[in-house]
């Protein structure tokens, strides 16, 4: 009951809800961390993942990237770039975060891109062809909506998992939700590290609610009719790391 | 840190004990959270098979549980079980139950109907049918799940340094990142992928060995 008491003094305190080390503060960071590299990731592995699917080229790579993806430890991936941000005079925190967060962001997308695009039946792609549409159109028309439901989901994937890593920044210094769990560590300040987590695992399963929505409000009417309305699972679904 | 080459092998070669002694810590947390998260899993979906009703809560609370980022996840334990090996096996075996429950489920609900009804023909009981007949056709997806487990455990125990624990997160964090120092956040970000890749043939291997009739069939057909 103690500890019970401590948190909720420690939400209680108005110090804790303003200024720079504020809650709403650490969660406008943590967004702003996030928000980047996950859409630079969809601008680069969005037209890879449907150039690949649609062409057939390159599925060695869709498909061990996401392999790689997932041995490498985020922790990992994020310590690798600090040396080289360092090196490069671009600084400490946030560029090697950054960086990594837009890395770990791109398999899911990609592979999950792919395979939605390959497991189009092709006699709907024959059909396309046989209406006149040219490449673009079939990928744009036809494809890409038979797709969405698991393009989608790699997507939340990536984002679930950005999200999450951001929360690994404070390691290397950033700001974001994570400096309460690592402060709170070193401070020995149980309640901050406690709301802390409680926080980031809020924002996470928020995260991967929302796109659960966008996942089911983007897909074709058609699609949705024929009873495939249920959120697609991720092809390389993993916990976020 | 901008003066230090990327990788100073001399630094390597000095501390070679030291990344040895490292990388077994990494493997015994690792081997601990699957083997006991195993345990737990086979007793949770002999459970649910038997009482369907679970099925619904511990499948909806592992999905949530699934998203929660792994730091926060030590960090709500660390107020309990303090800094601790204790506090990193939670949270390591709370992530392989969430991975193993599923596969088991569905290992076990791939065996085909007909199979079953045989073998309860031929007077088979319950836990005869189990051991003899459905684990072993399960057996491939199992082997999938544990692979997946596996390497996700070995990525997850690297943050574990950040609550206080060694492995090769201590080589990235606390002697790499937190002295900017980049030989051993490389030593250990390599050795980390090296282990999760060794892990996962390994148990390939292991489940070829286990099912010589798959690769019989794979052969002939």
């Amino acid at each position: 009951m103690e500890f019970v008491d401590s948190v909720a003094a420690w939400l209680l305190d108005p110090a804790h809800w303003a200024g720079p080390d504020g809650i709403p503060t650490r969660i406008g960071e943590h967004l702003l961390l996030s928000v980047g590299p996950l859409l630079a990731a969809v601008v680069v592995a969005l037209p890879l993942g449907l150039y690949i699917g649609h062409t057939g080229r390159g599925a060695f790579l869709a498909v061990n990237l996401s392999n790689i993806g997932r041995a490498l430890p985020s922790l990992g991936i994020l310590g690798i770039f600090l040396p080289i941000t360092a090196g490069l005079g671009l600084g400490f925190g946030v560029p090697p975060t950054v960086i990594a967060l837009f890395a770990l962001a791109i398999p899911p997308i990609v592979t999950n891109t792919f395979t939605g695009i390959r497991e189009v039946d092709p006699e709907l792609i024959e059909a396309g062809r046989g209406m006149g549409m040219r490449e673009r159109e079939l990928l744009a028309k036809v494809e890409l909506p038979l797709a969405m439901p698991i393009v989608l989901a790699g997507l939340r994937t990536s984002a679930v998992q950005v999200v999450a890593t951001a929360t690994l920044g404070a390691v290397l210094g950033t700001g974001g939700l994570g400096r309460y769990i690592i402060d709170g560590i070193k401070q020995q300040d149980d309640p901050r590290l406690f709301v802390g987590a409680v926080i980031v695992a809020l924002l996470a399963i928020a995260t991967e609610l929302a796109f659960a929505a966008l996942q089911r409000a983007a897909v074709s009417p058609g699609i949705r009719a024929s009873g495939r309305s249920a959120p697609a699972l991720a092809v390389d679904a993993r916990p976020p790391i | 840190m901008p003066d230090e080459p990327l990788i100073r092998f001399d630094w390597i070669v000095d501390n070679i004990g030291e990344i040895g002694r490292r990388l077994g810590e990494h493997l015994v947390m690792t081997v601990i959270a699957v083997l006991v998260g195993f345990v737990i899993s086979f007793a949770l979906a002999l459970l649910i098979r038997r009482y369907h009703a679970l099925a619904g809560p511990v499948l909806g609370v592992s999905g949530v549980l699934y998203t929660v980022p792994s730091l926060a996840l030590f960090a709500l334990v660390l107020p309990f079980t303090g800094l601790s090996l204790l506090s990193a096996e939670i949270a390591l075996v709370s992530y392989t139950v969430l991975i193993l429950v599923r596969n088991l489920l569905t290992g076990l609900d791939s065996v085909p109907p007909d199979v079953t009804e045989a073998a309860v023909g031929m007077g088979f009981t319950p836990s005869q049918r189990l051991w003899r007949i459905e684990l072993p056709i399960a057996l491939p997806v199992i082997v999938a799940g544990l692979r997946i487990a596996t390497v996700t455990t070995i990525g997850l125990v690297t943050v574990t340094s950040l609550i206080g624990q060694g492995g090769l997160g201590y080589l990235i964090v606390t002697i790499g990142i937190n002295q900017f120092f980049p030989t051993p956040i490389y030593v250990g970000a390599i050795l980390s992928v090296a282990l999760a890749i060794g892990a996962d043939i390994g148990l390939l291997r292991v489940q070829h060995a286990l099912t010589p009739w798959a690769r019989a069939r794979a052969s002939s057909g």
